[in-house]
């Protein structure tokens, strides 16, 4: 984020920073009522990150700035995203294979 | 000498070096906890169907919701005490701060509650694979916690001399510190549904 900023900017900052403190609110709400919903646990497990990645994006993006982040912070956060993912996909895989070998 | 670019950016990066540092700094911590993460997902394909689920079910889903809201709470005062500083307001900078720190306090009041819970109840690292994941998280997130909480107090009270020498240097001390510990909040928004809900 640029460090020039007026007052007025920093007060519409503070407007949307409480906007975003209500739907964090809103969604942890959502999150705990959708663990009661009769589901597989696939399905569960889906909607759980889904909500917690919206949550997520929420926080970076307004409460850290990333929405009107310089671009080499971006280009750090997609390589890290890409190992993260690559991460991730290990255990998938083992698991897979697993499956396939019966 | 004065160390370059703690407040004017960097020509090549557009960014001051503290900045800077932060986030490589956190990319790495991305991949600190994805390595756990990445532990979570084998040990429960690992274990036997429906098994975690019914395993976190001792877990106290209120308290960990409450938890969540806390934190939720003390990201927003965090920035806060950035916005106050930007629009030049010292008082409602160290009020904002003071709640965040209390929010920090809180939080871990509550870890420490769910934890001798567990163990009253006899539940260790070692009963099951679950709760060996569960307490290396949390434990380690409330690590971090502890972490943030001695930077935040320093610039809270010691470290806010600085306001009066170089008011810019400690705004985007703020800032950093700032985004610290938005990251731990985003973690915990993670290890919340995927250690109580499902």
């Amino acid at each position: 984020m640029s460090n020039s900023h007026d007052s007025s900017d920093i007060k519409n900052h503070i407007k949307v920073y409480l906007y975003v403190f209500g739907a964090l609110a809103i969604l942890t709400v959502l999150t705990v009522a959708a663990s009661y919903l009769k589901l597989s646990d696939g399905e569960a497990i889906l909607l759980a990150l889904i909500i917690a990645s919206v949550k997520g994006s929420l926080v970076a993006g307004y409460f850290m700035h990333l929405i009107s982040e310089r671009a080499m912070i971006v280009w750090i956060l997609m390589l890290t995203s890409g190992f993260f993912f690559v991460l991730m996909l290990i255990p998938m895989l083992s698991y897979i294979d697993q499956a396939r070998l019966g | 000498m004065n160390i370059p670019y703690t407040v004017e950016e960097r020509p090549d990066t557009g960014l001051y070096n503290a900045k800077l540092g932060v986030w490589l700094f956190l990319a790495s911590e991305v991949m600190l906890f994805g390595g756990l993460f990445s532990a979570y997902i084998f040990l429960r394909f690992g274990a036997p169907a429906g098994a975690f689920h019914e395993w976190g079910q001792e877990l106290n889903v209120p308290l960990a919701t409450f938890n969540t809201m806390i934190l939720i709470t003390s990201s927003v005062t965090m920035v806060m005490s950035w916005a106050s500083l930007k629009l030049n307001d010292f008082k409602k900078f160290k009020l904002y701060m003071g709640v965040t720190l209390l929010c920090a306090l809180v939080f871990l009041f509550i870890k420490y509650l769910e934890y001798t819970a567990k163990f009253d109840h006899h539940i260790y690292p070692s009963t099951n694979t679950f709760y060996a994941i569960y307490f290396t998280l949390t434990g380690l997130h409330g690590l971090h916690i502890i972490g943030g909480m001695a930077v935040l107090f320093y610039l809270w009270l010691p470290g806010n001399k600085m306001w009066n020498s170089d008011p810019e240097q400690f705004t985007n001390r703020i800032e950093i510190v700032g985004l610290y510990w938005h990251f731990v909040d985003l973690v915990w928004i993670f290890l919340f549904p995927i250690l109580y809900l499902l």
